[in-house]
């Protein structure tokens, strides 16, 4: 099988099946995962391949689901759970932050818990309540956990992998407005990156945009507008949100001396924040402006009829990186 | 068996409790649960309660004289852990909560590795896969769907090996208790499920956790549900070792509730006598679990006073080396915040690392910083 055009769906799928091949401790498990394939189908076919035992349909119950795939992990296994949905992910907060981030630390490293946490997040697909959330900024906060989030078909592939064959937990955030994105996949191939390093998705001299996940792609369209203004836009790719790479994230701003971190979750103790304060660390005495942050607004996520306003879009990006470039 | 009554009643009725030894230390039968127990056996039993109830209070008092920060004592529940404990095999996975002592005797887990984390040089620490005893879990509930999780594993294993799961009557209130229960079921997990009612969760009766009796609640997630009399060593025996037989057989999960007395304190911070009657606990004292063992042996001119005598040297013994243990257990190094945050590590944290390094130098000897780096 060469390279193809992949959904990230079907490069998730692939990943996936991959990694159940690989290593028969690796199982696949949460809410309909099974028969269904998933609602988002990334799960789609595995469970015909590889059986009730490997593929496994859960109770409704995350932290029971969270709090069994921990305990499958002593006992050896590499369980990939599926969240269904970001806003269905507290149910499991307490287990995933008070038992799977802290167990390697506690147990002076005798207790390893190779769990990959699979959650569809963000918003942007007319979804009801609870269903578009952007939580990074909790799990990123928890030292323990691993978090990283694809923003292409061929990242979600390869990232996936990596993310499964690690010992490390690692929540997984699909941007699930991407699902359906298109992509070049060879998963014959190898990794392009580690999974811990970001990546410059498009090069430019005037500014950095940082992204990640379901933003890269609006970044990359911001910075296409703006080449049509003159301006020659950088977007990082940040592809981990724990750990971040700094060193990527240093030299791409000390080059252009002006940047802008943009995602879903709102703005106030987003991880424009953190990004912003370590940016401004690093790169004072190249910054030609102050580090702006466009994210969602301090307030519930909207109902969906209003959930573009809450979302920053092209022109949002644009105005910010306006602002910057005004400096 | 109905409830009728209100919520408080229905716990302070006694039903079907399975008994095979009395409090006056008269051995009895069950019709459902037996035990062949030897002389040699029983001894061996007796010496556990005695040197589990030496090392609690030696703990207790290395928390009066500061040595420790906090302990939490399983005074009056040393019957329901050594005879769960003693059913288990070596195959067999524990998964406790923090108070979990005697079963970690039971388990061979070195007494001194429980106090390390309540004198504050570790979160636990040792190696659970040595003697198969998780670590201890503090967050009420948690561990029984790690033992759930691990139980299902050994589904997978195909092998006999069995697990428990330990957790007390204010935890029977943790949702993660009951998706447990749910799990186990489902999958038909061989996993027992072990409750020590011990009718106090800090301040709080079993009354406020429910209205049926605990063990009741089984019946509900579709697998059985017995209730011990916690003090009794030998029922628990009896009766955990009957789970683990099914659960190797795979019937699945099962659920005792071991019906005992927190004697002391929930842990050194508290102060029962805010919340409860001295009355109840003298009356707990008349069922006392290591005095019916004793009573029993000698009844049966099984253990001769040289016999008792030995063992309390060897408790003494015990005592002493806890004691200096402690006492010897050095502070962890500053740095080793930073160790084992990550199997694989993380960039941050080795910059934190680094950071605090270059930090604590520019004290220049001046003041220890911690060994080497």
């Amino acid at each position: 099988m060469a390279a193809e055009n992949y959904s990230m769906v079907k490069a998730l799928n692939e990943a996936l099946r991959r990694s159940l091949e690989a290593d028969p401790k690796t199982l696949v498990m949460g809410e309909d995962v099974g028969r269904l394939g998933g609602v988002f189908r990334v799960t789609d076919g595995l469970h015909k391949d590889f059986g009730d035992a490997r593929v496994i349909d859960t109770p409704l119950a995350e932290s029971g689901i969270m709090g069994t795939a921990i305990g499958l992990a002593l006992r050896g296994y590499r369980p990939v759970v599926e969240i269904q949905f970001d806003g269905f992910v507290y149910p499991a907060f307490d287990q995933i932050v008070t038992q799977l981030a802290k167990m390697h630390a506690r147990s002076l490293g005798h207790v390893k818990l190779p769990i990959t946490v699979r959650i569809p997040f963000g918003g942007g697909i007319g979804a009801v309540e609870h269903h578009s959330e952007s939580h990074e900024a909790y799990f990123a906060h928890t030292a323990g956990l691993k978090v990283v989030s694809p923003s292409n078909p061929a990242d979600a592939h390869w990232m996936l992998r990596q993310a499964i064959a690690s010992d490390d937990p690692v929540i997984f955030l699909e941007p699930k407005r991407r699902y359906w994105d298109k992509g070049v996949v060879d998963p014959l191939g190898e990794a392009a990156l580690p999974l811990h390093a970001a990546r410059v998705a498009r090069p430019g001299k005037d500014l950095t945009l940082v992204a990640y996940g379901p933003m890269v792609k609006v970044c990359l369209e911001a910075a296409e507008a703006a080449a049509e203004d003159g301006h020659q836009i950088e977007v990082v790719d940040l592809r981990s949100l724990s750990p971040v790479d700094f060193d990527a994230l240093e030299a791409s701003v000390k080059r252009t001396g002006r940047a802008v971190v943009v995602h879903e979750a709102p703005v106030f103790m987003g991880m424009g924040a953190e990004l912003a304060a370590r940016i401004t660390e690093r790169c004072f005495y190249s910054l030609e402006a102050p580090v702006l942050r466009v994210g969602g607004y301090f307030a519930p996520y909207p109902p969906s009829r209003v959930e573009e306003t809450y979302l920053p879009d092209l022109d949002r990006v644009l105005d910010a990186v306006d602002r910057a470039l005004a400096f | 068996m109905t409830v009728e009554s209100p919520a408080g009643t229905a716990t302070a009725a006694v039903p079907e409790l399975v008994q095979l030894l009395t409090p006056e230390g008269e051995r009895v039968e069950h019709p459902r649960f037996s035990l062949e127990t030897t002389p040699e056996e029983l001894r061996s039993i007796y010496r556990d309660l005695v040197l589990v109830r030496r090392f609690d209070g030696e703990a207790t008092a290395l928390q009066r004289q500061g040595e420790l920060g906090l302990w939490a004592s399983l005074l009056g529940q040393e019957a329901a852990q050594v005879g769960s404990g003693r059913a288990q095999r070596p195959g067999d996975w524990a998964f406790p909560t923090y108070r979990e002592h005697g079963v970690a005797w039971c388990k061979g887990v070195d007494p001194l590795n429980l106090l390390g984390m309540f004198r504050g040089v570790n979160h636990g620490g040792w190696d659970p896969y040595e003697k198969n005893f998780n670590l201890y879990t503090i967050v009420i509930g948690s561990q029984t769907l790690h033992a759930t999780g691990y139980a299902m594993g050994i589904t997978k294993d195909g092998t006999d090996d069995a697990v428990v799961a330990y957790f007390g009557d204010g935890a029977s209130s943790q949702g993660d208790v009951n998706e447990a229960f749910t799990f186990a079921s489902v999958y038909n997990a061989p996993v027992v499920f072990f409750c020590q009612n011990n009718q106090w969760a800090i301040s709080e009766p079993t009354e406020r956790q429910t209205r049926v009796p605990l063990y009741q609640r089984a019946a509900g997630f579709g697998f059985p549900g017995v209730r011990v009399d916690g003090n009794d060593v030998l029922a628990v025996l009896a009766v955990t070792r009957w789970a683990l037989e099914r659960a190797r057989n795979g019937e699945g999960p099962a659920l005792i509730e071991a019906f005992t007395y927190r004697m002391g304190a929930h842990t050194t911070s508290d102060d029962p006598t805010r919340y409860r009657i001295a009355d109840e606990l003298e009356e707990w004292k008349l069922k006392d679990p290591i005095e019916r063992v004793k009573a029993y042996l000698v009844r049966e001119d099984w253990a001769d006073q040289e016999f008792f005598d030995a063992v309390d040297a060897e408790s003494e013994q015990l005592a002493r080396r806890v004691r200096e243990g402690v006492r010897n257990m050095p502070d962890p190094d500053p740095t080793s915040i930073f160790e084992n945050v990550y199997a694989e590590g993380h960039a941050l944290v080795d910059e934190e690392r680094a950071e605090y390094v270059a930090y604590a130098a520019s004290f220049d000897g001046s003041e220890e910083v911690g060994e080497g780096r």
